[in-house]
This record gives C-alpha cells, structure tokens and sequence, in this order.
C-alpha cells in the first residue's frame, strides 16, 4: 500500500487520511500552494505555510478554516508527520513532505530553483518517493540569466517611455505580477497595476514582501501620463476594452512558454520575455538526483517524456495523471482563478 | 549574419506594419548591397532546395545537445518548428558572428549541397559553436528553408520603395523572375530608371463583394449582367511588343505555369490586356480545383499532366485595346469588344468568352445560382453594365453571389497539435459521422473556431484523450461541429467514400449531443443532389 494514492478527489494518504492538493472538497486537504489548480473551496480543514496563509485566505471563502505551520514544523496527522519545505514558486509555496513508519515522502506541488525576492528560495529535501511537477519537461525549456530577462524588461520599457508608449506587461496575478514588480526599475516611469494584480500585491505586502511603489490603474486618469508607466496585469486582461485607456502601448507577455516563439506569436504580442516560475529542464533534473528518491511520480506537465528519460537512466518512473493533466499553458488556470476572484 | 539576426529580431517583435517596414528601410540602407541582394531573396520566401534533410539536422544537433532523438522529436511536436527547435536544445551559445551575410550564405550555406555527411555535419557543427542563439536560429532558418518571419513579400517592397524613391509596382516587377541575388542585382533593383518594367506590369485587379441578402436591392436586374463565378486562378494576360505574360491576382508571374494558354499571345495584337480566370477545363466544363492544385504543385510539367489537366483562359473583361487604357469604359462597351476579340482568336478552345447568362428578373436569377454548383461554378458574379474597371475590392458596382455553402454536423474524433502560431495547441481536427453505431471519418476542418474557442477545445482534448498515436489523439466523441464546404465528391481516398472541398467549422454546436449529428446515409443522400447532373 503506497502512502499516497491518486483518487478522483486528488492525491489521497489514506494512513493519514488526508489529501494533498484536491480538486474537490474535502475533511483535510494539505495545500501546497494558492494557486486555482492546486488550492480549490470548499473543504473543511486546510494546512499551508504560515507565509502562504494570506494569500491562501484571499483566494478561498474568507472563512475556510487554514493552519499555517513554519517550514520544517513537522506536524502529525494519524501517525502520518508532516512537515512544509520551500517550493520557491510563489509566496507560501511548499514542498508537501510525508513520513510514514520510516518511508519518506515528497510532493513538490510547483516549484523552481531560480532566486525570488518575492517568496523562501526552494529548499531540495530527500526522500524514497518524489512526486515531481514537470510544467516544462522538455529540453527546450532552459531559461536564460533571470538578470538578463529583467534587464530585457526594463529596457524595452525604457525605450517604450522614450517614444511616449505605454508598456502593457502581462502575467499571471499571483505570484508571477510581484515578481516582476519586484524587478522593475522605479526609475523608468510609473508602475500601474490592474485591479486584481494590486489586491494581490496588496497581500504580498502585508506579508512583509517589500515591493516598489504601485499604482491602482483603475484610478489613473483616461490616457494621461501614462505614456511612460508599465502596466501590470493579467493575461486575460490582453485585448480587452480595460487596456484601451492606456493609448498607444507596446504589449509583452513573462512567462516560461515565451521560450516558444510560436507561442508569443499566436497571442499576437510584441514581446515575450521567458520568465517562469517552474523549473526548466536541467533543473528539473538536478533537483530529481538531489532528492535521492528510488522512485519518482512525474505529474502535471510533459510526464510522457520526463517518466521515459528518467527510465533511461535508471531511476523507477511513472506517470500520474493529475485533472490538470497537459495544462500546458497556465492561461486556463489562471482563468479560472480571475473568475474567483470576480475580476 | 548579426545585422541581418538584428533585422530578424526588430521585424519578430513588432505587430505594427509600419514598424516592421521601418526596420527594413534601415536594413537596405546601411547593409552592404552584396547582404541586402541576399536579405530580399530570403524574405520574399526564396529559398535554396533542401540542402540537408532534416532527419540529418535533428540528428547531429541531438548529439551536440546529448539528447536522445526520441527526446529531440517530442521538443519538435511542442515547438512545432524545426529551426526553433534545433535553436533551443543546443548547448550554450556562441559569441555573435561578424562575417557579413552573403559570405555566410556563399561561403557556407550554398557549399552544403552535394557534399557528403562529414562535410556537411562539420559546417553545421562549426556554424552552430560560431553563432548566438538569435542567428542560430536565422541560420537555421535559412538552412531548413523555411524563412517566413511576418514580413510578406509587399512589406519587402513598400520598403525597397522608400529606399530607392521608385514606384513600388516597378519594384515587384524588377523582383520577378529569375534573378542571382548578388551586389549588381540589388543596385539594379533599386535603379531610377523604369522603363525596364513597364512593358510586364499588370493593372491593379478589380475585386467584387460578397453579396448578402437578395439581389433585388440593387435596383433593376436590367442594369446588370450576370456570369458563372468561377473557382480558379484570377489572372491578367498581358500582351505587348511581342512579349507574354501571365500575372495571377497574387501578382505573381505565372511565366512557364500555363503552356498551352500562353500560347495564345502570339494570336493576339500588341497592346492587349484581358482579365480573367485560368480553370482546368475538359468537355466544355471546369474540372475540379484539385486538379488545378495538382499542376500548380509540379515545377516540370509533363506531357501526361498537360493532357490530363488542361488548362483554359475564361474571359471576363478587357482593360487594354490597342495600347489603349479601356478601364473607365462602361463594361458593356468592354465586353463587347472583347466578344469580338475572342471570337476572331482562333486559340483553339483554350481563350473561352465568359457567358453572360439570360435573365429578365431577378428570380431567374435566383434559379441560375441554384444551377451553379451543377456546373462547376461557386456562384454568380453580377456586375453593373455601366460600371468602370476599378481598382481593389469596391462596393457598389460588382458584387459576388455565392452559392449557400453545403452543411453537415459532425463530431469531433481526431486531434492533432498545430504548427508555428498554434504550436503546441491543438487545432487540426478529424471530424466523424455516423455509420451504424460508430463514427467515420469524414472531413479535416482546421479554421473557423476564435482563439477562446480553441482554447476551450484545447482543454477538452487533454482531458478527453482516448489514445495517442505519435502525434495524433483519440478524443471521446463529445463535441458537435457544424462543418461548411463548397463541394462534395465521391472519393476512393477517403475512408467514408466521400471528398469535400474547403471544410471549415462554421459552428460549434453546444446545443448538439454526438447522436444528432449527421450519419453517412444523409451525406451520401448530399452528393447525390449536389452530382445528380451527372449522374443522369
């Protein structure tokens, strides 16, 4: 009997009797991180990491009864012990570690390795089984300098301002907006927010991230000053009538799928800057043979060919089909999550 | 090449036409003529043959990244490009190149061809280490001829033509044809002097508008003519001072396309230019447009094709009479002077006057639209009897009336991953109708659906995915399209019996389960209506 087990509620430790991640309302459900694929209403009892319970409360019901633990408080649930060890992914991202009559246990939930300002640098922990995201398990994904991408950024924005463009900056409304606010150079121009972008920021800092000064969008006057301002929001915000009061703009987009330039293509963007909070290939892979696991569950993302690569050399490999399996743009997720949040 | 990778880069990362024209204007200015001659030949879309296969670059390219091609093959179906793809699993980059362009090409990319494995794999190799990850991918590019960069062959034009202060209809003229990029050419290219491109350059085509509702609002049907709208190659066919040419509405010179059609010139006075469409034609009736594809698609055109495939002119106008610009004549002096004109032309068959159908009302019209898919023909055009020969696509005078588009609703059953912009989603989809209780095959169908709805799509193929054959998936029939075509045929390729020509989804029907969708004996009931001219 495995200690985790997949259901059509999520993953299930039936020793414990609780759910890491579920998609569907439950008693107990350990929840690595906020966002709408991973964290979802409605159950009766959360665990997170004390750092993520702002954010997790924003997103939920305001009522949802949360525990938050400090990473590396183990806790124990029915003889299972629990503890929460840093995914870098966003504020409050986890590792879910499991330990059951001496056999260990990780849930990466989603993860990366690169620096973030905005959130607890990933931490690798060891374990028997590992239980890996692959978003971007492929080795085309191996993302540049994270200096360079930022440098990127805030030139472009740089010149945008000198020609009297508006830089539209895109990305998704936890997590990846803070950290590219975190990056920006204040000295360039303004930096406006949309709505659901600020309310996010707001809970950062009050989390005690220190970001650059924002601005609601929503009360910018119509089209003036803002011809020097970066505006951050929501890919789902991109061709609305919302980005019309910014005049004339030069629109990008951060995220790891702008590696691809089809991908940036089909959305019909100026600029893609590959900026992601997963880890790429060679990080992936780095961070599978720190583990030590002797066996490895590869989920949400490219599982077909990390679970070959990895039988390849050696190590026990298997695919395991999360609902979100294939989500390999984070658009839809995000969606979902704007829908929650009435943005 | 790190000039012409910058270009690459300023054209890739606007939307904005005039930005990316502005990128090229500069390019042409400071580049040395000997790069800009080759920089045009690339991005007007010519390109040398296949010099390595890619089966061979993939190869070498995984072992310079230690990759299995297993591995190389599914960053291929994500990436959906080879060049791109090649460009993101190599190991580090190089530092920039300084080597001009054209010495790249001429040094490097033109030595490939008949050289054996070693040779070529050495050059590969060496010019991947040489390069940055920005001209590893022009390079690439070039290489796989496949260098389409989202700036067409007019923006190509319109910016050569602010370069040089000559008109842009000189220009494409001067583009025409064979050429060797080289420094001459591209001075000439730009050259003051244009009596060189008078003698070829067509007029501008006049286009007609997609007519909706009922004729009966344009006013009196006897205003107006009425000819069988055809599905083939719009051209113009220009003769002057002894010379031939074939332009098709894509201003293309269509020279050596259409043998036995550009023959006729030499029947014809100087000074003459007619306006109308070339259509595979046998027994006094079009063939179908596939036919058509199967020429366009040869460079070599066989004496077999040439009979199986007949090409004929139908005419629809004339613009030129004696050296004479005739365009702001009424239609109804152009077309009889024409008539006169085809009718003196012994060309054998192949010059046909396009027929002015009879009609008194507009119901007789009606009947004759009905007719139209019976005799080939996609529609009716209706023109007014006094217009001009204007320029571009106008309302008012020329109208399209096409026939209803046929219709079946279908399921979704097949999917398959997109390529470049819609890499890594899936759009290209294999749609079913019923046969007894299971789904065959029936049409491919990749447009009509908006970026949300492909999405939407998208998502439900991932998560409804029966099985994967390499690239294609086995989805659960649950989704009901509404699938549009022009024409319906019966086919030994098709598992269903059945070929239609342009499927695209007009509509996806939510409100359809798969068990309402249509079933074999209603298609094949379709073809029957739609054929049963010919089969009486």
């Amino acid at each position: 009997m495995p200690l985790l087990t997949l259901t059509d509620r999520g993953l299930y430790c039936e020793p414990g009797d609780f759910y890491v991640d579920p998609w569907e309302p439950v008693d107990r459900a350990v929840i690595t991180h906020s966002h709408g694929d991973h964290a979802t209403w409605g159950s009766r009892a959360y665990l997170t990491s004390e750092p993520g319970i702002g954010v997790l409360q924003a997103r939920l019901d305001p009522t949802a009864k949360i525990r938050g633990v400090r990473y590396g408080e183990a806790v124990s649930l029915n003889g299972v012990t629990i503890s929460l060890h840093p995914a870098g992914h966003i504020l409050g991202s986890s590792q879910v570690r499991l330990v059951h009559r001496g056999e260990v246990w990780v849930v990466s939930g989603d993860y990366k390795t690169d620096p973030d300002p905005t959130c607890t640098p990933f931490e690798p922990v060891r374990c028997h089984t590992f239980i890996t995201e692959s978003t971007f398990g492929l080795p085309i994904y191996r993302w540049p300098p994270q200096a360079e991408v930022f440098a990127e950024i805030n030139s472009w924005w740089r010149f945008n301002a000198s020609v009297g463009k508006t830089s539209m900056l895109y990305g998704y409304t936890l997590g990846k907006a803070q950290r590219l606010i975190a990056g920006l150079d204040p000295s360039i121009g303004p930096i406006l927010t949309h709505g659901a972008v600020e309310r996010m920021t707001a809970t950062y800092r009050q989390a005690g991230i220190s970001l650059p000064t924002t601005h609601y969008a929503g009360t910018a006057e119509r089209r003036a000053d803002s011809s020097d301002a970066i505006v951050i929001a929501p890919p789902h915000a991109s061709g609305s009538t919302w980005t019309r009061r910014f005049g004339t703009q030069s629109t990008g987009f951060a995220s790891g799928w702008m590696l691809v330039r089809g991908a940036r293509r089909r959305r019909a963007l100026d600029r893609g800057f590959p900026l992601s909070d997963h880890v790429d290939w060679p990080s992936l892979l780095q961070v599978i043979e720190a583990t030590g696991a002797a066996e490895v569950w590869v989920t949400h993302g490219f599982t077909g060919p990390v679970v070959r690569w990895l039988k390849e050399h050696r190590v026990a490999a298997r695919a395991v089909q999360t609902r979100f399996e294939g989500e390999r743009d984070d658009e839809i997720v995000e969606g979902i999550e704007e829908a929650k949040l009435g943005s | 090449m790190r000039l012409f990778a910058r270009l690459f880069t300023a054209i890739d990362e606007t939307n904005a036409t005039h930005e990316k024209v502005a990128a090229l204007v500069a390019y042409f200015r400071g580049a040395p003529p000997s790069d800009a001659a080759w920089a045009v030949h690339f991005l007007i879309g010519r390109r040398p043959k296949r010099l390595v296969g890619s089966r061979k670059l993939a190869a070498w390219a995984s072992v310079e990244a230690g990759l299995p091609e297993w591995l190389f093959d599914e960053s291929y179906q994500a990436v959906g490009d080879l060049a791109e793809t090649i460009t993101l699993i190599l190991p580090a980059d190089g530092v920039s190149s300084e080597l001009p362009l054209s010495r790249w090409v001429e040094e490097r990319l033109l030595r490939l061809r008949g050289e054996d494995d070693d040779v070529q794999r050495e050059v590969m190799l060496r010019s991947w280490r040489e390069l940055d990850r920005r001209e590893r991918f022009v390079w690439n590019k070039l290489i796989t001829g496949s260098f389409r960069v989202g700036a067409s062959q007019r923006l190509v034009i319109r910016a050569l033509a602010e370069v040089s202060g000559v008109d842009e209809g000189v220009i494409a003229h001067r583009l025409m044809g064979d050429w060797e990029p080289t420094a001459e050419f591209f001075q000439r290219l730009l050259a003051p002097d244009t009596r060189d491109a008078d003698l070829s350059r067509p007029y501008p085509f006049f286009l007609a508008h997609p007519l909706e509702g009922e004729p009966a609002a344009l006013g009196q049907a006897g205003e107006w003519i009425a000819e069988w709208k055809w599905d083939g190659i719009r051209a113009q066919f220009i003769r002057r001072a002894g010379k031939t040419f074939l332009w098709s509405r894509g201003e293309e010179l269509l020279a050596g396309r259409f043998p036995e059609v550009e023959e006729i010139g030499a029947l014809l006075p100087d000074g003459t230019v007619i306006d109308g469409e070339l259509l595979p034609w046998s027994d006094g009736k079009p063939l179908p447009f596939a036919q058509l594809q199967r020429r366009i698609g040869r460079k070599n055109l066989g004496r077999k094709i040439l009979e199986d495939i007949p090409a004929v002119l139908i005419a629809y106008d004339l613009l030129e009479e004696g050296g004479r610009d005739i365009r702001s004549h009424p239609l109804s002096q152009r077309r009889e002077r024409l008539s006169s004109l085809v009718g003196t032309v012994a060309s054998a068959g192949r010059l046909l006057l396009s027929l002015s159908l009879p009609f008194t009302t507009w119901e007789d019209l009606g009947d004759a639209r009905r007719a139209a898919r019976e005799v080939g023909a996609e529609g009716l055009m209706l023109k007014r009897l006094s217009s001009g020969y204007g320029v571009g696509r106008r309302r008012g005078d020329w109208w399209k009336w096409k026939v209803d588009p046929l219709t079946v609703d279908a399921v979704l059953i097949y999917a398959q991953g997109g390529s470049g912009k819609r890499a890594g989603l899936f759009t290209d989809y294999t749609f079913g109708i019923w046969e007894g209780n299971h789904l065959v095959p029936f049409a491919k169908a990749y447009s009509g659906l908006s970026d949300e709805e492909i999405r939407r799509v998208d998502q439900f193929i991932r998560r409804n995915t029966l099985e994967k054959f390499g690239p294609v998936r086995t989805v659960k029939p649950e989704l009901v399209f509404e699938l549009h075509f022009e024409g319906i045929q019966p086919s030994t390729r098709h598992k269903s019996g059945i070929a239609v020509r342009f499927p695209r989804m007009a509509r996806w029907r939510t409100d359809k389960k798969p068990e309402d969708a249509d079933t074999i004996e209603t298609v094949r009931a379709l073809l029957k209506s739609v054929t049963r001219e010919e089969q009486t």
